[in-house]
């Protein structure tokens, strides 16, 4: 099967004359585990916000699952599952609560809710969590019912924005299994970023993205040959150089961390 | 128009706001405070013919719970913009109109329950309540938390922080509420205040209560109606449009 369900063609985003993502082009197949590196501020999460439709593209175009991102959004929505870089469940609601909701606004019918949020909940070991107030969660639990929710409606596609990034070894070896046997077994496609190699190491084809363009995009082992070195790690620092990057996170992004730290506090 | 997704805001919303005590706390505290001491405190500086300043004040803090309630219902949008929330409704395929609805009544009836506990004053200060005056009465209560939470809404869509909220907010519910006619006669202003009271929404709805309550009434009611009805589908059409808008 080479059907291919995310084309993006010449896709650029400009934020006041900068230009986050500049004319990028790649497609994902189906069932594919696509993996996207790239240093922080390289234009990785843009891009997911404007495949997922949070955000439109300044020029370009990018379908998904057959839709285009900017003229059915709706359709867009209905195929994929997104678990965001930072947190967004409702942490004053319990477990089953984030699931049900979400659930309900997936058109899930009640039934069908019933027994779906017990599969992923199980799919993730938190069962036991299930009328827990988030709040109460380890930052490792919490990131994995962010998965179970979304999976919860059974997307096509499964979008990934460093799921794994301040996880413990054990919860991200456990996230990864998971991953993978899910993309093995119900043929979803996963697009991710991340900044661990090992991770990148597993995905079919990698992109290197740096300063809003793609740089490199191949098979971790077909990179590895081209520039010659053992490791992922080394293409990427060949790729992108080895200055350290600054991101720039802007005054909502600093307000909320204020406020999740000042809340932890409590 | 999705009711599933209407009704997820509308429970979600009702769900975390009667798990927060400290808020029904508030919510109860602010009528005592007002009706008590502002009702006993300013009746020897204002002369309301024909009525008692603790009975013409009553349907003012009815407003004054509906106004404030309502306003501080729509932080939540604030708050699960801040904390990833809203991008999980965002990326969920729902009309963007229905979010804003769910979000309107939810407000709604949360400031509407606020109001409710005013009502629970009246024998202290010795207003009797038929049942025909509680029938307008509560539906009058409904649509001025309506048109309140709408207008709070269009302002927290636009909204990245709680402080700016909360400036523009109280920049907001104080005129309102002291230019409405809640705590004092509104005749013999200055023109350019009278403007600011005729384009309030909140006059009109205190003037509907009053109505129902004292069976005093400054416009038609024809007008009052009018007047909310409209106000409200101004701000929802803007509310909609704020969360349709994609960067």
């Amino acid at each position: 099967m080479n059907e291919i369900t995310i084309s993006v063609k010449n896709l650029s985003k400009h934020f006041s004359g900068v230009r986050a993502v500049d004319g990028i082009s790649f497609d994902v197949k189906k069932g594919e585990l696509f993996g996207f590196l790239g240093p922080n501020g390289a234009g990785k999460t843009t891009t997911i916000n404007i495949l997922c439709t949070l955000m439109v593209p300044t020029s370009g175009r990018a379908d998904v699952n057959g839709f285009n991102v900017t003229d059915s959004p709706t359709d867009v929505r209905k195929s994929i599952g997104i678990i965001f870089q930072d947190p967004s469940l409702d942490e004053r609601l319990t477990a089953y609560e984030n699931l049900n909701f979400h659930g309900m606004i997936y058109h899930i019918t009640s039934r069908r809710r019933k027994t779906r949020i017990d599969e992923v909940l199980n799919m993730v070991g938190l069962c036991p969590k299930r009328d827990s107030v988030v709040r109460t969660f380890s930052g490792g639990m919490k990131r994995r019912l962010e998965i179970a929710r979304g999976l919860m409606h059974s997307p096509k596609i499964l979008f990934l924005d460093e799921p794994t990034t301040g996880l413990d070894p054990q919860t991200r070896q456990y996230i990864w299994d998971y991953i993978l046997n899910l993309a093995r077994k119900e043929k979803i496609t996963v697009f991710l970023t991340t900044h661990y190699m090992d991770e990148a190491e597993i995905c079919q084809r990698v992109g290197i993205m740096d300063h809003g363009k793609i740089v490199d995009l191949d098979t971790p082992d077909s990179l590895k040959n081209k520039y010659n070195v053992s490791s992922l790690n080394e293409v990427f620092l060949n790729v992108t150089g080895r200055g350290i990057r600054e991101e720039e996170a802007n005054g909502k992004e600093s307000l909320g961390t204020f406020f999740r730290a000042r809340q932890k506090l409590r | 128009m999705d009711c599933a997704a209407i009704r997820m805001i509308w429970i979600r919303d009702i769900t975390r706001h009667f798990r927060d005590k400290v808020r029904l706390l508030g919510s109860i505290s602010r009528p005592v405070m007002w009706l008590l001491i502002m009702g006993t405190g300013l009746k020897a500086s204002f002369h309301v013919p024909g009525v008692s300043y603790p009975h013409f004040i009553f349907p003012g803090i009815i407003a004054m719970n509906l106004i404030f309630a309502a306003m501080i219902s729509t932080i939540s949008i604030i708050w699960d913009r801040e904390f990833g929330f809203l991008r999980e409704i965002l990326v969920a395929p729902i009309p963007r109109s229905s979010i804003v609805i769910g979000k309107a009544l939810s407000g709604s009836t949360v400031a509407f329950i606020e109001g409710l506990f005013v009502m629970a004053f009246a024998p202290l200060i010795k207003i009797n309540i038929s049942v025909a005056q509680l029938s307008l009465l509560l539906p009058f209560m409904f649509l001025i938390a309506f048109v309140c939470t709408s207008l709070g809404i269009v302002i927290a869509a636009r909204m990245t922080s709680f402080e700016g909220f909360g400036v523009i907010s109280n920049f907001i519910i104080m005129p309102m509420f002291f230019l409405s006619g809640a705590v004092f006669p509104l005749d013999n202003l200055p023109p350019w205040v009278n403007c600011i009271v005729l384009i309030n929404p909140l006059t009109y709805g205190v003037d509907l209560l009053r109505w129902a309550t004292l069976g005093i009434q400054t416009f038609p009611l024809m007008i009052d109606f009018l007047f909310l009805i409209i106000f409200a589908s101004v701000m929802l059409l803007i509310g909609i449009f704020e969360f349709s808008k994609r960067d």
